[in-house]
């Protein structure tokens, strides 16, 4: 009866999919893409903190990138460029842009847009990116001018934002906007159904500006299990989706299918307590650095796909890292360096100072698998050293309040500006802060200086001199031991042309990733 | 019908409405206290929402900014104020709006509810029907295969836990044979219809329906069992009636009126049941909200989630106690 049951409803099932009227042979032809991703985003809001480095599919910021990273005119005519003291910035919007329900953009929406980002009652969780802005205003229909309280030559680079029609807003709270879920943008797709926690469907906005995109539907399917990721994409539900290096090498060779490893300025590291007095000496924790085996690390638990860190800036990112900014693997050198610091090895092969244990115990959140193993491993280079470093699980927030007696793996990174990657977590002004800033309590005059340079400056030379100083100074006296930046993988089945390998910041889920350009991809003849 | 049984139904009917009323009356404060027990829970919990709520960007965002967020939202208040607060809103029918999920509570749960209702109210259908027919043929054959197998499995279902059974059947039926679908409402290219969803619906009520069955096999078939020796079914068998008459008419009839009670006790259990079932399928229903809510510490979803569920125990108790006043005479009304 059962089997029967079961057996009707397949039928059913299978009748209604046929004569559905959208379900043609779309598939077929490449004008529509399944997608299994492992991140949901909250919310589709750009106020809110959706998408903030663009790439959002939905939206479009003033600014948008290209696949090396470089700034290309958005919504704005040119990227925008600063008044010679830095201070002012303008931005001319493009003509006869429309949002996807028929109203044209305005200078007025742009404005919306980032004052409520910066409304002290908006619950925006990218705020702290604009703190240098001050106002923001529409002198007439197609300029904006933003202007700083400081100079921040980074602030074009956060100008990638989405922009949203003041319209949709009118008397409605920014926090729980029915927009939160249902946008409107002026982006080359809309938000057609969203059914949280499941899955989303975009359409192609016939009327984009850039013109209209080939790929006409795209399916984004919300699985967070990598395994379960996995058997579906096996399975031939998926067009394509991220998985672990592991996982996906089950697709090498594989005829139809394609395997993409995009590298990213997403970085893992252990934060070193600069409090901790074993740890407080800087030529501890150079020894750290030099005793820690990083191409190991990505060699066994990255499965190759992965680069040695040494600083926050990714070797990726050609612009501005500084190939001399490295660790060597040098056991020799670490350990001369803490007989130097007056940690000497007892009889027992453990080192200690005037009766004190050389003690360091490192901490990771428990249910990141990715960096247990990380930590295992950096615990276990270490305690050659004759270092007792007992590897603990615990949580984020218990890292945070252990910040001054333990080392803890944290993660973070993006590869846009040097200035967001380093400055909240390195600079002195942070040491001490509460929450996620300077969490090992990082003191360097000479990185200080280096990174306010480089923040402050418009140009070019100016900054990539002070970033390279600032990884100078930082590797001479290292606050963390960054262990790996994460390449992301990706299975995708070879229907379409058009991809172009673009370094990821950590978020690549719906935004980013492999398909950060899909609104340019083309089916294959 | 006579004077004297019309006046004693009346009666009854008023005894029976002072019972819904009494009970109505005790659940008010039985919510609030559950209500209140949440939030202290929550605030005793070591994840913080704000740091939830910031996720990856809670690395490098400024703790003016941050401040500033736990200021709009009150986290940082007395649980006491926060509750306070969270229930003048709530009286008003206000359930405020979802931290985590950035949408006005009502708005999550009214897109979700249809879903769940959906998913517990098949399975529970289907759970009873099983019940009663497994139940019946397995007391009726004591003793025989069919007894001993219906009775095996069932005991074994019932020590399995709910979400196990899941990944099994999910094993099973959605990657090794591929009869059905693993997860979701429809697949993932296809339009929301009665077929798609009547086929993703297979699995997840297929496993809540078996995790609660084997509850009522055992009993429909231990009071079947009671009833065969006790005197009007002694009395029936020996008049000549056919077995099945006998079974189904005189024993079974009977023996339903206790079922009914299981049925209101079991409904927790259910709920329980179908928050694990929709995790394991991404049915996405009001218990994956629930939990999301929890690991967000989202107090304004949770809490109404909390007093939604509350008030479904209450009230299904309650209505198993008045059908069972109504089927049976003997039961007093006293509470």
């Amino acid at each position: 009866m059962r089997r029967l049951l079961i057996g009707v409803l397949v039928t059913v099932a299978s009748a209604t999919a046929c004569t559905s009227p959208d379900g043609d042979t779309a598939a077929d032809t490449g004008q529509s893409i399944v997608i299994g991703a492992g991140g949901e985003p909250d919310n589709l809001n750009p106020i809110l903190g959706y998408a903030p480095d663009g790439a959002s599919k939905i939206f479009d910021g003033l600014v948008s990138r290209d696949a090396q990273l470089n700034l290309v005119p958005g919504l704005a005519e040119e990227v925008p460029t600063a008044s010679p003291d830095g201070l002012t910035w303008t931005a001319t919007l493009r003509a006869g842009v429309e949002f996807s329900d028929g109203t044209a953009l305005s200078a007025q929406d742009v404005v919306f847009t980032y004052k409520s980002v910066l409304d002290a009652k908006t619950n925006s969780t990218i705020a702290s990116r604009f703190d240098a802005l001050a106002d923001v205003t529409a002198p007439d229909d197609r300029t904006v001018v933003f202007r700083l309280s400081h100079p921040y030559a980074p602030l074009v680079q956060q100008l990638t934002l989405g922009i949203v029609p003041r319209k949709a807003f009118d008397g409605v709270d920014v926090n729980s906007a029915p927009f939160n879920t249902a946008p409107i943008g002026t982006g080359p797709y809309t938000a057609a159904e969203w059914r949280k926690g499941e899955r989303m469907v975009l359409k192609a906005n016939e009327d984009y500006w850039g013109g209209a995109p080939a790929i006409k539907t795209v399916t984004v399917v919300f699985v967070p299990d990598d395994n379960a990721r996995a058997t579906r994409m096996a399975a031939g539900e998926f067009d394509g989706t991220v998985l672990p290096p592991k996982l996906a090498k089950s697709y090498t060779g594989k005829s139809g299918y394609r395997i993409v490893r995009n590298p990213s300025a997403d970085y893992r590291g252990l934060g070193i307590p600069s409090e901790l007095p074993f740890t407080s000496d800087p030529k501890v924790r150079r020894a750290i650095n030099l005793a820690l085996d990083r191409q190991a690390m990505v060699d066994t638990i990255l499965a190759g796909a992965g680069n040695p860190a040494a600083t926050p800036i990714s070797p990726h990112l050609k612009d501005w890292y500084d190939p001399n900014a490295s660790f060597a693997h040098d056991t020799a050198e670490a350990e001369r360096l803490l007989d130097e610091a007056g940690w000497r090895r007892g009889t027992d092969g453990m080192r200690s100072r005037d009766g004190q244990v050389a003690r360091l115990p490192i901490l990771y959140p428990a249910p990141d698998v990715l960096r247990k193993e990380l930590a295992l491993a950096a615990a276990g280079d270490i305690a050659k050293l004759g270092i007792d470093a007992p590897a603990e699980a615990t949580t984020f927030e218990l890292m945070l309040q252990r910040q001054r007696e333990a080392a803890s793996v944290w993660g973070g990174g993006d590869p846009y500006d040097p200035d967001t990657a380093a400055y909240t977590l390195l600079h002195s002004r942070y040491a001490g802060q509460p929450g996620y800033l300077n969490m090992t309590l990082y003191r360097n005059p000479a990185v200080d200086a280096a990174l306010d340079t480089g923040r402050r400056s418009l140009d070019p030379a100016t900054r990539k001199q002070a970033y390279t100083d600032f990884q100078r100074a930082y590797t001479a006296d290292p606050g963390w031991a960054f262990l790996v930046f994460l390449d992301h993988t990706y299975v995708l089945r070879d229907e379409w042309d058009g991809q172009a390998e673009q370094v990821e910041p950590h978020d690549h889920g719906l935004v980013h990733a492999v398909w950060w350009n899909l609104e340019r991809w083309t089916p294959k003849p | 019908m006579t004077a004297v049984a019309t006046a004693r139904t009346r009666r009854r009917g008023r005894a029976l409405g002072l019972l819904v009323l009494r009970r109505l009356a005790f659940a008010v404060p039985v919510v609030l206290l559950v209500g209140f027990a949440l939030f202290v829970l929550a605030k005793a919990s070591p994840f913080d929402p704000v740091e939830r709520y910031f996720g990856l960007r809670i690395i490098g965002a400024s703790p003016e900014r941050v401040a500033q967020v736990r200021a709009n939202w009150g986290v940082d208040q007395p649980v006491v104020e926060q509750y306070l607060a969270w229930l003048r809103h709530a009286v008003a029918g206000d359930f405020g709006d979802s931290l985590s999920l950035r949408q006005p509570v009502s708005q999550v749960i009214g897109e979700r509810l249809g879903w769940s209702v959906l998913l517990v109210a098949v399975a529970f259908a289907l759970a009873l029907l099983l019940g009663l027919v497994l139940g019946t043929a397995a007391a009726w054959r004591q003793g025989g295969w069919l007894d001993r197998t219906i009775t095996a499995v069932a005991y074994a279902l019932e020590a399995a836990p709910v979400f196990w059974l899941g990944l099994a059947a999910l094993y099973v039926f959605a990657l090794e044979l591929q009869w059905l679908p693993g997860g979701g409402l429809t697949d993932p290219d296809a339009a929301l219809g009665v077929g798609q969803v009547a086929r993703h619906l297979v699995l997840p009520v297929s496993v809540l329906a078996l995790s609660h069955a084997p509850w009522y096999v055992l009993f429909v078939r231990q009071s079947l069992l009671e009833s065969f020796t006790s005197d009007h079914v002694i009395g029936a068998r020996s008049r000549g009636l056919p077995d099945h008459l006998v079974v189904s008419g005189h024993a079974l009839r009977t023996s339903l009126l206790p079922f009914l009670t299981l049925l209101g006790a079991r409904l927790p259990e259910l709920i329980t049941g179908a928050l694990l079932v929709e995790t394991v399928f991404s049915w996405p229903g009001i218990a994956r909200a629930t939990v999301d809510a929890a690991l967000n510490v989202d107090f304004a979803l949770l809490g109404a989630l909390t007093v939604l569920a509350t008030a479904v125990v209450l009230l299904g108790n309650l209505l198993a106690d008045v059908l069972y006043a109504a089927a049976d005479p003997r039961v007093g009304l006293d509470g």
